[in-house]
């Protein structure tokens, strides 16, 4: 076999033809697609919303602007004075605390302790979670009306909707819990900190909580979106929340732009309140990393 | 110390120390319980009052009374608009969806479309139903809609406000799912990008695709706020109908009434998941 | 291959590569992680682009080629088995898409299975298959194809040691029976020197040295090479006029153009012998055994020296008179000495085996 030398500094050959390299001619093609498709489908989500903006800040002749709608939304009273929106939204976003509380404590440790020791329930709980988005809320509330008449008994506050909301956000924070908990090698972690002596507890709360970290918070976002923006279960189960209360005042109000002022203003709200939560799981990824 | 390994089967390792046999599904407990007081039950009582007359007793005539042209005429409508905004949401969403996966994994775009997909996804209803009003309603600032009343089409555009981002989140972790080897040994094997997709890609993808519809036709199946904040004089679907006998002051026959709807959807629902969960256990096999 | 280049961003992974590949070989690139090997082998395969020179294979110009239209057959590291095909339904793929018909297609597969004696497995799924028997289909399913080169990426790197060890000698004996021009890439030496032809080993983007196994095992053309091959003992010396004394040792220098000065000697283990049997005390490299590992004929006996230490390959039968603790004297081999790069070192070169 013919001895070949190793190292050799060749002239640099520039082909004429570097701009066909396949690979890169290939993700040019992709980059296109996505640009294209994000161009499309941001608009396609984008101008409702745009045209909702726009609406309310409509004036009393088509085409003039004016803020009256904006105002309308505080200024809309109750008997007692205080708006009753922002008393709504206080109970929403209470509720949107007590929600998230309630789910993750009762998801996750069930969850991870599923995925280590029983294994044979991880099917059936997958189901069960799936389960809320498919059943109409419709057929829920009907079914709801002699539990929630239970309910009635211990408190007639807006915030005994959590019961419900915990199931309804279970479908969306359970896919986000359970694509963070079959990232990490669960089993291994809880074995190595068993053997040191940690209790079940410590495995759970110290040890695989804290490396899912953003399926966790992601799970959180699901679930403010949904309790943010939920309708027919409060309100057919008699209850005023931020969207029944738009829902009411839009109906009441002989004036159109009050609707869409407060829907606009119920999504801008959303919005920023998401962006703030996914902000601080970005922070949290920085220090980790 | 000896150390004996957690089994697969979850025995306790011998350094547990010896303490009294519960079993540990017993920790599992506080979730099924709450899931089955707050889902099994209400859909169990709707289930139950749906074979009883007002006068409480048992009677098959809510079920019969299913079968009736007009209540046909409500699954049906039900049906169509579930299936034809699935459908869209689902291929339109897995082209987005395969443009964001396709993307940085930890880039700038990926995150917010995501944040957004998982905002939309919840957002239907009323604000829904206004936003697209203004749009391409009567007064539309865009243009007017001659269909926006139409159904199903007008309604059809409305639900893949909901129904694309649904998708995304469904679908995106399946495409992140598709191994890179696949791709390069495929075209090593000399493929081209299409008999890649054809051979290669698209089979991994169906059984998550078709799961992914299920899930978004069981989602429009049991929407209800938005159609009806988008048009409440006249039902077209079960849902809607659900509300119109529930709030109707004409007697209470209507609740079950309302309970036998409520009941053939459970069922239609019923069919439509154990289809998915079957599906589910093929997609994950492959694709984790 | 020809003046190779690739950046990624600020960082080089090929510098100006060349490599030529005769038919029938079997070369192995070698190096440590990051080195540019696995971008040599993906570059050849048409998975990525190169930013400068060419690539010609069989007289055939193919830079810029794409993937697919590349004759050769490729086995990943792991995963790269279809999950949704069976074993048979993956090894015919190739010939499915060339629009080979069923029946023939079907008797290549049951072929090439038959080659990496899988033939039962044939209508198991990928997750049935232990990893070993994965990257035989793997192997199978590339030389299905009846490819001009056969590439391997780390194919043994994701399975277990006695698996590995089979696995190779398989994999090169099918390589020679079917004659394939074949490039290796691996980061396991052992691999490397067992089935090449030629062994390239590489480090930063750079062939260091492009030789036989026993070449570049014996001759290493630079530290690296002497370092990364086989284990070497450093120690410290002092160059003077062509020549390195290390401890009292006097050895002769591969490069007697080094400078004077401070140096670094890499001796291989082989190299370092017993000064005398009966005086232990006596000899340029006295000091206590530390440890003894059995390696069949020969075992390796790692000594402190005090201020360093050092492993020298015995007999097992002198090692075994000495047990941990005991004191030996140790001296090297006059052999002409490769030196440490980075710090004007000196290296001994091992003797030639015959």
């Amino acid at each position: 076999m013919a001895a070949v030398t190793s190292v050799g500094e060749t002239p640099l050959a520039v082909p004429a033809r570097r701009q066909a390299g396949m690979q890169a001619g290939r993700r040019r093609r992709l980059n296109l697609f996505r640009y294209v498709v994000f161009t499309v489908f941001g608009l396609f989500f984008a101008l409702p919303l745009l045209a909702m903006a726009r609406f309310s800040l409509e004036g009393a002749k088509l085409g003039t602007w004016s803020l009256t709608a904006w105002r309308q939304i505080t200024s809309y009273t109750s008997s007692e004075g205080i708006p009753p929106l922002i008393s709504a939204v206080e109970i929403t976003l209470e509720l949107a605390v007590i929600t998230s509380a309630v789910m993750l404590v009762l998801v996750v440790p069930t969850m991870i302790w599923i995925r280590l020791r029983v294994r044979w329930l991880a099917r059936a709980m997958e189901f069960l979670c799936l389960l809320p988005l498919t059943i109409p809320p419709i057929v829920l509330v009907v079914g709801l009306g002699p539990i929630y008449d239970k309910i009635a008994h211990l408190s007639l506050s807006a915030l005994m909707l959590f019961w419900v909301y915990v199931i309804l956000a279970l479908p969306y924070a359970y896919r986000a819990l359970a694509a963070g908990l079959s990232a990490i090698d669960a089993t291994t972690l809880s074995e190595a900190a068993r053997s040191l002596g940690a209790s079940w507890f410590s495995v759970i709360v110290r040890v695989i909580v804290p490396n899912m970290w953003d399926a966790v918070l992601n799970a959180l976002i699901l679930t403010w979106a949904l309790v943010l923006g939920e309708f027919t279960v409060a309100f057919f189960l008699l209850y005023v929340n931020l969207q029944v209360e738009l829902y009411s005042i839009s109906r009441n109000t002989p004036d159109a732009g009050v609707i869409f002022s407060t829907s606009t203003a119920s999504l801008l709200f959303a919005f920023v309140l998401l962006l703030i939560l996914s902000y601080v799981g970005r922070r949290r990824r920085a220090i980790r990393g | 110390m000896a150390v004996a390994a957690t089994t697969r089967t979850g025995a306790r390792p011998s350094w547990a120390g010896r303490r009294p046999s519960v079993p540990p599904w017993v920790g599992t407990v506080p979730f099924f319980g709450y899931v089955a007081v707050f889902l099994l039950w209400p859909t169990g009582i709707v289930v139950y009052e749906a074979f009883k007359n007002p006068a409480g007793r048992f009677t098959l005539s809510g079920i019969t009374a299913l079968g009736n042209s007009q209540v046909r005429g409500f699954f049906i409508g039900s049906f169509k608009l579930s299936l034809i905004s699935s459908l869209i949401g689902a291929v339109l969403g897995a082209i987005l969806a395969y443009a964001v996966a396709s993307g940085n994994p930890d880039g700038v775009i990926r995150r917010l479309y995501l944040c957004v997909s998982g905002v939309l996804a919840q957002f239907g209803g009323v604000t829904l139903a206004f936003a697209f009003l203004v749009l391409i309603g009567p007064v539309g600032l865009l243009f007017h809609a001659g269909w926006y009343f139409s159904f199903p089409w007008g309604i059809t555009v409305i639900y893949a406000y909901f129904q694309i981002p649904l998708m995304v989140l469904v679908f995106l972790p399946a495409i992140d799912g598709l191994k890179v080897q696949w791709r390069e040994a495929s075209e090593n094997l000399g493929s081209s990008a299409w008999q890649y997709w054809r051979y290669v890609g698209g089979p991994l993808l169906l059984p998550a695709f078709l799961g992914a519809l299920l899930l978004l036709f069981a989602n429009a199946l049991s929407a209800y706020a938005t159609i009806q904040a988008w048009e409440d004089a006249i039902p077209y679907t079960v849902p809607q109908q659900i509300y119109t006998s529930m709030s109707s002051e004409v007697g209470l026959a209507n609740i079950n009434y309302a309970d036998a709807l409520a009941l053939g959807m459970v069922v239609l629902v019923a069919i439509v998941m154990t289809g998915y969960a079957l599906l589910q256990r093929r997609a994950a096999r492959w694709l984790r | 291959m020809e003046g190779l280049s690739r950046r990624y961003g600020t960082v080089v992974a090929l510098d100006h590569l060349d490599l030529t590949v005769q038919p029938g070989e079997l070369v192995v690139l070698l190096g440590p992680s990051g080195c540019g090997k696995t971008t040599t082998l993906r570059l050849l395969a048409g998975l990525e682009d190169t930013d400068t020179g060419s690539i010609t294979v069989g007289g055939r110009d193919i830079t810029w080629l794409p993937a697919s239209k590349r004759d050769m057959g490729m086995v990943f590291q792991a995963y790269s088995l279809f999950p949704h095909m069976t074993v048979r339904q993956n090894v015919a793929f190739g010939l499915r898409l060339r629009r080979v018909g069923a029946a023939e297609r079907d008797r290549r597969a049951m072929e090439m299975l038959e080659l990496v004696g899988l033939t039962e497995q044939a209508n198991r799924y990928p997750h049935q298959l232990s990893g070993g028997q994965q990257q035989r289909v793997a192997l199978a399913r590339a030389l299905a194809i009846q490819p001009q080169v056969l590439l391997l990426d780390e194919p043994l790197s994701a399975l277990d040691a006695k698996v590995r060890a089979q696995l190779r000698d398989q994999i090169r004996r099918i390589q020679l029976e079917v004659g394939i021009t074949t490039l290796f890439v691996t980061h396991d030496q052992e691999e490397a020197l067992a089935i090449a032809d030629r062994v390239g080993v590489m480090r930063e983007g750079r062939l260091e040295q492009l030789a036989p196994p026993v070449e570049v095992y014996s001759r290493p053309a630079t530290s690296f090479v002497a370092e990364f091959v086989g284990l070497t003992n450093r120690l410290a010396g002092e160059v003077q006029a062509g020549q390195l004394t290390v401890r009292g040792c006097t050895l002769p220098l591969v490069d007697s153009a080094t400078p004077d000065g401070l140096a670094v000697a890499l001796v291989r283990p082989e190299a370092v012998t017993l000064a005398s049997h009966d005086a232990p005390e006596s000899g340029p490299l006295v000091g206590t055994v530390i440890a003894v590992t059995f390696l069949g004929a020969t075992s390796r006996v790692t000594v402190d020296l005090g201020d360093a230490t050092i492993m020298a390959q015995l007999p097992t039968a002198d090692a075994t008179a000495l047990p941990a603790g005991s004191r030996v004297a140790l001296t090297i081999r006059p052999d002409p000495v490769l030196v440490s790069a980075g710090s004007d070192q000196a290296v001994p070169l091992p003797e030639e085996e015959a």
